[in-house]
């Protein structure tokens, strides 16, 4: 037997929820192992329970031939099986050494672990500065403190979950870089993503999960990403049709000149944003995560208002010193990145999620004070049906549903009033491919039908898919918008990573 | 003159040691993340219990450790239903207060107006004798020794050790900490009770030392300053030291100024400290720069880990 | 064996309902043990504690007068901290009503008519009003903790208290005892006959009357109006709360005087009625009850109600315990905190399903 790991008919249960049902695969040693599947298909379940953070309801593991339990992560770490989250387990309070001291066993000794750090980074092309406060270093930056954190540990086994989600298409090829070579060094890695053309150019075997079971396994090189994509999603995908954006649209939603102070130690300011939405299209807002979404999201929606009116203008109206209600009842409508306490109240009802963005503009929703429940079941079930939201009771609770219809609740309740111009951060993170194409689609139909539609993700097949201008966000600044179609990848990355920030330059490029 | 400055600061030293034992138990509670707004509570029956100890067995150390037990004991009870039944950590605390004043009202019903034992000051022969710095330095009860101890333990322990690096982090992301397989609540067991046994022995301090006697009521509402007094050391250790003699200070002064006669009405300088405080308060919530860096990012936030 | 907690789908409306009276049984029993343990026998204890304040026509009146402030209190508080701004400082509120209500009686004990009684009941919820003014203030202003603020003037409050009345306010005939002229005529409450001689005669006052105004108002409030879904999403959600555009200042506010404004009411009512003057010691810890009144109302304006006749029992049962049991009336304070402790506890199991569990199945299977 010669291999490093073995999972032999695995099963998790969540109560009645099976995530993982009779999963069986081994891993070899120096393989890049990938883990395909759409949200929800249960591989962070999976690698969860190899890495000791959660216990198998049946079935075990074997690690190099020998049974073994896992009951915590620092046997984990013991048997050699490091982790680098998706969403990363750092503390932002404290120094990169520090956060590395939290996971190496052993004696205490900071000054010993930072020429540690110093060493690892050094050799692997990852820099770091021990003594840096992580609160202030990038995504990519924290990325690197995880993987140093596993290197220190000399693993045999590295499982990465998601980790070019966060990246720029350039820090990506880095870390295809020290993964291959740490590949080439004997150890094993298991690779989760959903992007499917990295995965044929980095991995050896690709395991694919579909509903918590194991349909396929494959040599990734030998498939095609249309291939692929159909054994993850079990049939063919829809693909957002789209007709041609009408060129010559009024301008529906204008940010000219648009500045945001920082509101804390660890904010981000935006700086001179100006931008122009017309009726018909979408144009989408790219970047790495913290580079100003958050707050961009904030200053156009009216959570945060502005210092002068002419920064934002909606339908050529100023709004900038408005707050979010008076542009909602100025025709525009916005949905938050986070579903659960932002853009829902996870324990009001659906019909109360509606009163909760709608009571100011939808006169029959609040008379005199009061709240018009009617009226607001009304919506809720009107929203339900026409976006197939799928619950268990007629007005339940926003916390028991899943990602995916919570999310097409929160989207629908906003397009179900046809606002001029909507604005949405993060349409589809986390949410199941049905639910993402259902979502995607219907805010593409809006723009044609003549609103404005602005869309701020990372995911950038996302982008490619709706988007017909894209603009970038790196350090709170805007690039232009180009055209979807002038714009590669690795165009893109080159503006996240900051080239626009001197505007001469994006200027140049683009001529 | 000298004489007179002498006991002004030897009753500062006394008024101050139980704020700073308070407020240091809270600062190592809220730094992993758990506020016990209970300390009022826990020092009443701290109070009651090292004052009954030592009236039974006639040694105040006895007495002491008894307040803090009995402080310990108390802070259990929030502890289990913050971390284990994940109640409100703000009605927690205010249950806890109430009943500990409750508590405490109803056992030390039967010790009001009898004498106390009082906890001793040291003698070291010779230095104790040197001439005003002798009994400033070398004259003082154990524990006014202790709570320095305890300060200085708790700075080493927060900066320099490992276990203060894990209580850093999980008041800083319970999220990490617990994937990085840390017992969250069990960190936070054992910090909210280090926090009742100060509490306790802060409350033990004023009935065995600070005013050896027992009447209801006689915390007055200094487990609260206690509380503000973490605001105002923005969670540092040494801060504390600071603030607790700051506000020890302010309190005499307010006797101090009484007795001399000067026609101001007691009861106004009896406020005094309460009305620092919420100035204090102000000024450093005035302050974010101060503030946010230190503060604890989860403080007060439960944690159910997904299982 | 360890508990863990296992998260519900939705919340349990049984266990909502449920809850607040598991929390009385298991105080009761607890209070049996208690008294057990102190040598009486737990059954006929509680029957003096808990029933006997319900058997006579004058110990209901004593147990409306008691409700009284707590549910005027307790609601204002529990809707107040469903939108989590923490005012604990209600017992000072209370106070400052109480003290510039009693201006009128103090400065024109001759001003007598209708107009007087109005007035100095507007002037009771005005001082509530603007003492929990202070830390609504600092919170908006400078972020200060709400929590700390209005605790803290809860003692300056009473301390101004007490300078007043012994010292410009004292009562120049009154033996120099520390108390203000008594109260007269139109500057008391009036009351008036609830129940009929035949039932056993029970006078209520107007304070009464207010209360159960103030909470059925509060019920409408917080049930049908937009104001009342701002408050509950300010406290369940108040990242969602500003994207539903409402300003977290103004919730602040709204909570502060309201709930300061209900406790002035109540002071000043406790000083025209029961009291009958100013003196220290106003109130046995109204302000401070009326915090578990919310909880055990599940910070419920009707709950409250309830809750406040519940909570006016065990203070009775205090008074009556200690004359027929010679057991302490402070037992009710610890009763008082140990019910808010179990309601607490009972509160999660409407989120959560408690489980046992056993040592990892898995661990077994290591030693293979």
């Amino acid at each position: 037997m010669d291999y490093l790991l073995e999972a032999l008919h695995v099963t998790k249960l969540f109560g009645a929820l099976k995530a993982n049902d009779d999963v069986t695969l081994r891993v070899k040693p120096g393989e890049i192992h990938a883990f395909l599947g759409e949200n929800g298909a249960g591989k962070s379940t999976l690698v969860k329970m190899i890495y000791g953070a959660l216990q198998p309801s049946a079935g075990e593991f074997r690690w190099m031939g020998r049974r073994v339990a896992i009951p915590s992560p620092a046997a984990a770490r013991k048997l050699g099986i490091g982790m680098v989250f998706q969403h990363f387990s750092l503390f932002e309070a404290l120094t990169v050494a520090e956060n590395i001291a939290l996971a190496m066993p052993g004696p205490f000794d900071m000054k010993a672990l930072s020429a540690r750090i110093a060493g690892v980074s050094r050799e692997y092309g990852l820099p770091l500065e021990p003594s840096a406060v992580v609160a202030d270093l990038s995504v990519g930056e924290r990325q690197r403190i995880e993987i140093v954190r596993c290197l220190l540990q000399e693993p045999r086994l590295l499982i990465m979950d998601e980790p070019t989600a966060v990246l720029t298409p350039q820090e990506a090829d880095q870390l295809f870089v020290t993964l291959t070579r740490l590949a080439g060094e004997g150890c094993a890695v298991i690779y989760i993503s959903h992007r499917l053309e990295e995965v044929k150019r980095l991995c050896h075997n690709a395991t694919i999960l579909r509903h918590g079971k194991v349909v396929a396994n494959v040599d990734p090189a030998e498939e095609t990403a249309a291939s692929l994509a159909r054994l993850m999603v079990g049939g063919d995908i829809h693909v957002v049709r789209a007709a041609a954006p009408d060129a010559g649209g009024a301008v529906r939603l204008a940010l000219s000149g648009l500045e945001l102070e920082a509101d804390g130690p660890f904010a981000v300011a935006l700086k001179d944003i100006s931008l122009e939405v017309r009726a018909g299209e979408v144009v989408a807002v790219a970047g790495v995560a913290g580079n100003g979404q958050a707050e961009f999201f904030d200053a156009v929606s009216g959570e945060r208002r502005l210092a002068d009116d002419a920064m934002i203008a909606l339908d050529g109206r100023p709004v900038g010193r408005s707050g979010v209600n008076a542009r909602r009842k100025a025709g525009a409508a916005f949905v938050p990145e986070e579903r659960l306490g932002h853009g829902a109240v996870p324990g009001f009802t659906l019909s109360q999620n509606v009163v909760l963005t709608r009571h100011a503009c939808d006169p029959q929703l609040a008379r005199g004070g009061f709240v018009n429940r009617e009226a607001a079941t009304g919506i809720a079930a009107r929203v339900s049906k026409a976006f197939d939201v799928r619950k268990a009771k007629p007005d339940p609770e926003a916390r028991s549903l899943s990602g995916g219809n919570l999310q097409k609740f929160v989207v629908g309740r906003e397009l179900d009033r046809r606002p001029g111009v909507l604005v949405v951060n993060q349409p589809t993170w986390g949410v199941d491919a049905g639910a993402s194409a259902t979502i995607r689609q219907a805010i593409v139909d809006l723009a044609r039908q003549g609103s404005a539609v602005l869309v701020i993700s990372q995911d950038l097949d996302e982008i490619f898919e709706i988007a017909d201008r894209i603009a970038v966000i790196s350090r709170g600044q805007l690039s232009d918008a180009y055209p979807a179609a002038s714009l590669s990848a690795e165009r893109i990355g080159l503006l996240m990573a900051g080239a626009h920030e001197r505007r001469e330059s994006a200027h140049a490029a683009r001529a | 003159m000298s004489e007179q400055l002498l006991s002004i600061i030897l009753t500062i030293i006394t008024a101050s040691t139980p704020l700073l034992l308070a407020s240091m138990g809270e600062l190592v509670a809220e730094r992993s993340g758990v506020i016990n707004l209970g300390v009022e509570g826990m020092m009443a029956v701290g109070a009651v219990s090292g004052f009954g100890a030592a009236l039974l067995t006639g040694s105040p150390y006895l007495g002491v450790v008894a307040a803090l037990v009995a402080g310990a004991a108390l802070s259990l009870l929030f502890a289990f239903l913050t971390l284990t039944m994940v109640s409100n950590q703000v009605a927690t605390g205010l249950a806890l207060t109430l009943l500990g004043l409750g508590l405490a009202g109803l056992a030390g019903e039967s010790f009001v107006g009898q004498p106390g034992v009082q906890l001793q000051k040291i003698h070291v022969p010779g230095l104790s004798d040197i001439p005003f710095l002798g009994p400033i330095l070398f004259g003082q009860d154990l524990l006014v020794y202790a709570a320095l101890i305890i300060a200085a333990g708790t700075s080493h322990v927060l900066f320099r050790t490992k276990a203060g690096l894990v209580i850093r982090a999980v008041g800083d992301s319970h999220q990490s900490a617990h994937a990085l397989g840390y017992s969250v609540a069990g960190v936070r067991y054992l910090c909210v009770m280090f926090g009742g046994a100060c509490a306790g022995l802060a409350g033990g301090y004023l009935s065995l030392a600070y005013t050896p006697q027992w009447v209801e009521n006689m915390t007055a509402g200094r487990g609260w300053i206690a509380l503000a007094l973490v605001v105002f050391a923005s969670w540092l250790p040494w801060r504390i030291v600071a603030g607790a003699y700051l506000f020890g200070t302010i309190t005499v002064m307010g006797f101090a100024l009484q007795a001399h006669g000067i026609g101001i009405p007691s009861q106004l300088l009896s406020a005094l400290p309460y009305v620092v405080t919420i100035l204090v308060l102000v000024v450093m919530s005035g302050n974010k720069a101060l503030t946010r860096a230190n503060t604890p990012a989860c403080l007060g936030q439960p944690f159910v880990p997904d299982r | 064996m360890r508990l863990v907690l296992e998260k519900r789908a939705e919340h349990s409306a049984k266990m909502a309902l449920l809850s607040p009276i598991i929390a009385i049984v298991l105080t009761l029993i607890t209070g049996g043990i208690i008294f057990a343990l102190r040598g009486l026998d737990p059954l006929a204890a509680l029957y003096v504690y808990f029933v006997e304040p319900l058997a006579t026509s004058w110990s209901i009146e004593q147990l409306i007068v008691k409700a009284t402030p707590l549910a005027l209190i307790g609601a204002g508080l529990a809707i107040s901290y469903r939108a989590s701004a923490w005012n604990i400082g209600a017992e000072g509120q209370f106070t400052a009503g109480a003290i510039l209500g009693a201006v009128i009686p103090v400065f024109l004990p001759d001003l007598q008519s209708p107009l007087t009684l109005l007035l100095m009941l507007l002037l009771g919820i005005a001082g509530g009003m603007a003492y929990a003014s202070i830390p609504a203030f600092l919170k908006n202003r400078f972020g200060t903790n709400e929590i700390l603020t209005s605790l803290m003037l809860v003692y300056v409050v009473q301390l101004l208290l007490d300078w007043l009345v012994r010292g410009p306010w004292r009562d120049p005939q009154g033996y120099n005892f520390p108390k203000t002229v008594a109260f007269s005529g139109w500057q008391t409450l009036p009351s008036f006959q609830l129940l009929p001689p035949s039932v056993g005669p029970v006078y209520v006052n107007l304070g009464a009357v207010f209360a159960v105004l103030a909470v059925l108002a509060l019920a409408v409030l917080m049930g049908r109006t937009l104001k009342g879904f701002e408050l509950s999403v300010q406290g369940l959600a108040p990242r969602a709360g500003r994207f539903s555009g409402f300003a977290r200042n103004r919730t602040v506010w709204f909570c502060f005087l309201l709930s300061g404004g209900l406790a002035g009411l109540a002071g000043i009512c406790e000083v025209m009625s029961t009291v009958g003057q100013l003196q220290p010691g106003i109130s046995p810890g109204y302000g401070f009850t009326a915090i578990i009144v919310a909880f055990l109302g599940r910070l419920n304006p009707l709950g409250a109600l309830v809750a406040a006749f519940a909570l006016a029992i065990s203070y009775l049962g205090g008074e009556s315990a200690q004359v027929a049991l010679g057991i302490s009336d402070k037992t009710a304070r610890v009763f008082q905190g140990i019910l808010l402790f179990y309601i607490l506890a009972c509160d999660t199991l409407i989120l959560y399903r408690l489980r046992f569990q056993g040592p990892a199945a898995s661990l077994v299977e290591t030693r293979t």
